[in-house]
């Protein structure tokens, strides 16, 4: 992967990982959960904008906003679904206050570099990577 | 040492009731020596933000399969994932997960390969017993690991590998996946994250029963004589018939396996995990698309 391209909040986060016992990298994927920021009213209301992820198991949904050069970054899931939260709020973390250009250049695989394959297993990381094609679109689309 | 069985009058319809224990008799029974709660989702973090006090948690992704091979755990991992987890070879296991249990079954079934005697289903699962606001707790169990005894799996009664289910076309086959998967309209189900398929359909002459018609709306098994509408009258499956129910990558099929087995006391059924991961990219293999269960190839 292409270090260069990748944002500081991120390469922060994947380091944390790293620097962990494998079982431990699931307690920070849950703090990571547990702080996934509630949606903004605006948008508890208008459910049509978030766009649903199939590629998780669990029913999660984001929206971008791109203001004034920023991309803002919202997403929601269930409390039921502790791992996709996590996933979320990985990226929610790491890309929100962004300029579009820089996550648009974030690694396609990033989500395979957290170390997490061993402890959550490839086939669940692969929502996060759904999860992070699904930004880029939304973000290529609203103007980069 | 064996925990006496739950006596419900609903599980008594059953072929083997004891293989179910429903939510009030764990409650009634948690900490009882020589019983080991163990907790399966499919959600890898469920377990951390609340679980039914005492219960282990073990993961199907990251410690049931070999982290290697397409394949289950060995008897020697088998017996250390087991003996860390505070399970002895004669311990009643009762295992609980989300989804109608979906993964439990899993569990259930992979527990069963290594011959493991005493395992039952939580009837309901995790959801039923959050539902009657019943006790969770987030701190880890304390276990204190013990002996299991080194035990080869076995795959020749519950298991069938695709060479054993190209000998078996003509015989019941029961696909449990979506009808959407069935018919070639996807691979993978709603919803659910691809995971690599190169043909789309189903088995040749298998019939569509998706997995969770077996579930009520409360995720507790559906009574005997519903299940027996379902298998026996619309499927058209017999009491002495051999039977390979199949999904994905025989996870949904074993909660079928389960169900055929034990509730409806079939004694023949296996499960086939290679599944459509291993039979839709199959070089050869015949494969039907559409809503019929479609003909036999001639051989």
């Amino acid at each position: 992967m292409d270090d260069t391209a990748l944002p500081d909040r991120l390469a922060e986060t994947r380091d944390d990982f790293l620097a962990l016992e494998v079982k431990d990298r699931l307690q920070l994927l849950l703090e990571f959960s547990n702080e996934l920021p509630e949606l903004p009213e605006r948008y508890a209301d208008h459910p049509e904008l978030l766009e649903r992820v199939e590629e998780c198991q669990s029913p999660v949904y984001l929206f971008v906003e791109v203001d004034d050069g920023r991309v803002h970054l919202h997403a929601t899931a269930p409390r039921e679904s502790p791992t996709t939260r996590g996933f979320a709020s990985i990226l929610v973390q790491g890309l929100d206050g962004l300029t579009p250009q820089k996550v648009l250049d974030v690694p396609a695989d990033y989500p395979q570099s957290l170390g997490l394959g061993q402890a959550v297993s490839p086939l669940r990381v692969r929502g996060m990577t759904g999860m992070l094609a699904r930004i880029k679109r939304q973000v290529a689309e609203r103007g980069a | 040492m064996s925990v006496a069985f739950d006596p419900a009058e609903k599980f008594a319809e059953y072929a083997h009731p004891e293989r179910l224990v429903s939510t009030e008799w764990l409650a009634e029974r948690l900490g009882e020596p020589g019983l080991v709660v163990v907790e399966s989702d499919e959600d890898v973090l469920l377990y951390e933000i609340g679980h039914i006090p005492g219960a282990v948690k073990i993961d199907w992704h990251t410690e049931l399969n070999d982290p290697v091979v397409r394949d289950y755990l060995s008897g020697e991992q088998f017996a250390a994932l087991l003996g860390s987890k505070g399970i002895a070879r004669d311990s009643t296991v009762v295992i609980y997960g989300d989804k109608n249990n979906w993964w439990a079954a899993y569990a259930l079934w992979v527990f069963t390969l290594f011959g493991h005697e005493d395992v039952r289903l939580l009837d309901g699962g995790r959801d039923l017993w959050i539902a009657e606001g019943r006790e969770l707790t987030t701190a880890p169990a304390e276990v204190t690991p013990v002996e299991y005894p080194v035990v080869e799996r076995d795959d020749t009664v519950v298991r069938a590998f695709k060479e054993d289910v190209l000998a078996h076309l003509g015989k019941p086959l029961i696909d449990v996946r979506s009808p959407e998967e069935y018919s070639g309209e996807r691979t993978t189900a709603p919803a659910y994250p691809e995971e690599g398929a190169l043909r789309a359909g189903h088995i040749p002459t298998a019939a569509s029963v998706p997995w969770a018609r077996a579930a009520a709306s409360d995720g507790t098994f559906r009574p005997r004589a519903e299940l027996d509408a379902i298998y026996r009258d619309e499927v058209g499956l017999e009491d002495d018939d051999e039977i390979v129910a199949y999904c994905r990558i025989g996870e949904r099929s074993s909660h079928t396996w389960f169900v055929l087995t034990h509730l409806l006391g079939f004694e023949q059924v296996r499960n086939y995990d290679g599944s459509w991961t291993e039979w839709g990219s199959a070089v050869r293999v015949p494969i039907v698309t559409g809503e019929a269960r479609g003909e036999l190839p001639a051989r």
